[in-house]
């Protein structure tokens, strides 16, 4: 079970929260500019990188409120976690 | 290497059994090959045994990190099926499904391949009606299913509790006769046989760590046991493929996952199909051995530790006593974990690369098993003739770019959700 340390609400079990996937997915900065091979980044292609992940989860059953978590996805730990919009991202 | 036929079980058996031979050879790694297939699980060796079967090659090298098998290939519920709506994946799995019912003869290894059937359970009559859609393009593509009400569901599967005092009532099912389940290793080692009998070289312990090539395409592999060139390089390492493509330069539209499975105490035989439970997600079949074998969901996060985490397996637990109340005694033996390459559309990647000369054949998601004999024989086609196969073309990495995913689900670009 991973241990997610919420900053509002604590440490709580992973069952408490909805997986938002990798962190560093950014939107194109100017759509209508955009061209089909920067969608199809955004959209589809990913690093994967087996190691640390930043990643995003809403607390659902919490406050509600999005994080952006570091794990390591070979070994769980988990490197930070913090809220979202403070996040700069 | 002697076929194994009635008459050298006797032969053999006169003297102990003591003449058999390995049932395959343990090369050293040649300079270079005609064709190289990284990854030795039932993909890899079973496109190594079709590049030599339907396309004459033989100096074609498979090459293992570990052991034969030793990955998803020992690490599925062995479910074989080809039970699909959208046209692409219903003529691939159905091609696989061809192949399995003759495979143990082709092999001449003794898959275990069982048609016991696989029923899909309905819980509302929208749910049955989505069935019935499903089933219909199944048939349509020359595919068997066959629409069940609640009465047939019980009485192919007395055990289950179909009562309408259930916690999901049973509406009805779809079931495909054909579909089943096989044994998982005997696939990777029936493959591996017949390809050495056909002059593959199987080489174990032999990690790929980088892969060369110039301005013409790839030129070989830096491996663990020193370089080995080829011009013909095909990636068959599902959980991995992002690893081995990115040595390549290339990015995937792949995530990795844990998917787990786990086995109970064996019992007496009790179930002789394979129930799937999609409302709230559980697969079940009762192994030879005895043990009922169950999977369920991915666990929901990246992952590349081939260990699951406990939340799954309690909504198993919980799925399978929902429906079958009598195993609440049963314990649970063993559980494990595999990694998945969830793609962006639920669907496999198969096919060419902007690399030339290099292959990918990956992002199996949770149907990567069934696949094997389908995937080995079309992603021998690609690599013996460098373009994809009438059954691989819509399964090419280059859909993404060109706006043609294959998402069963309609679940969008979340590979955590396929």
């Amino acid at each position: 079970m991973l241990l997610i340390p919420c900053p509002h609400c604590g440490p709580r079990a992973q069952t408490e929260f909805s997986y938002g996937g990798d962190a560093n997915v950014a939107r194109p900065p100017a759509p209508e500019d955009a061209d089909g091979g920067t969608w199809v980044d955004y959209l589809y292609l990913r690093d994967n990188a087996k190691g640390g992940h930043d990643e995003l989860w809403q607390h659902i059953f919490g406050c509600r409120r999005w994080l952006r978590v570091g794990r390591d996805v070979v070994s769980h730990e988990i490197t930070s976690c913090t809220e979202l919009a403070e996040s700069g991202a | 290497m002697s076929h194994y036929s009635l008459a050298n079980l006797v032969r053999h058996g006169l003297t102990g059994h003591r003449g058999w031979k390995p049932a395959w050879r343990d090369p050293a790694p040649q300079a270079g090959y005609d064709a190289i297939i990284v990854g030795g699980g039932g993909h890899g060796l079973a496109s190594a045994y079709y590049l030599a079967k339907n396309h004459g090659l033989n100096n074609i090298a498979v090459l293992e990190k570990g052991w034969l098998g030793g990955g998803n290939t020992g690490r599925n519920t062995t479910i074989v099926r080809s039970n699909y709506l959208l046209d692409a994946n219903a003529h691939f799995y159905e091609h696989g499904m061809k192949l399995w019912e003759g495979l143990s003869r082709d092999l001449n290894f003794n898959v275990m391949f069982s048609q016991r059937g696989v029923i899909n359970l309905a819980h509302s009559k929208g749910q049955l009606e989505t069935f019935r859609r499903r089933g219909n393009a199944m048939r349509l593509n020359g595919i068997d299913a066959e629409l069940l009400d609640r009465d047939a569901v019980a009485t192919l599967v007395p055990g289950m509790d179909v009562s309408a005092n259930s916690r999901f009532p049973v509406e009805g099912g779809l079931l495909q006769p054909r579909g089943g389940t096989a044994r998982h290793d005997a696939v990777a080692w029936g493959y591996a046989r017949a390809a050495d009998r056909r002059g593959v070289d199987i080489i174990q312990n032999c990690e790929v760590t980088g892969i060369r090539r110039d301005q013409s395409g790839v030129t070989g592999v830096e491996t663990s046991r020193g370089f080995i060139a080829s011009k013909r390089i095909g990636l068959a390492v599902a959980g991995h493929s992002t690893q081995l493509a990115a040595m390549a330069g290339l990015r995937l539209p792949i995530e990795s996952h844990v998917l787990q499975a786990m086995v109970s105490e064996p019992v007496k035989p009790v179930l002789d199909t394979v129930v799937t439970f999609g409302a709230a997600h559980l697969y079940v079949s009762q192994s030879d051995k005895g043990e009922l074998v169950m999977g369920g969901d991915i666990d929901g996060y990246n992952s590349f530790a081939q260990r699951g985490n406990l939340p799954v397996i309690e909504h198993v637990a919980a799925c399978l006593l929902a429906l079958f109340p009598q195993f609440s005694r049963l314990r649970i033996l063993r559980t494990w974990g595999g990694i998945m390459d969830m793609t962006m559309d639920g669907s496999p990647i198969i096919g060419t690369t902007p690399v030339p000369g290099l292959f990918l054949n990956g992002g199996w998601c949770y149907g990567g098993f069934k696949a094997t004999p389908a995937s080995g024989w079309v992603f021998a086609h690609t690599m013996a003739t460098g373009q994809p196969h009438a059954l691989n073309a819509d399964l090419n990495l280059n859909r993404f770019h060109q706006g043609r995913v294959l998402d069963e689900k309609g679940a969008g670009p979340y590979p955590w959700l396929h």
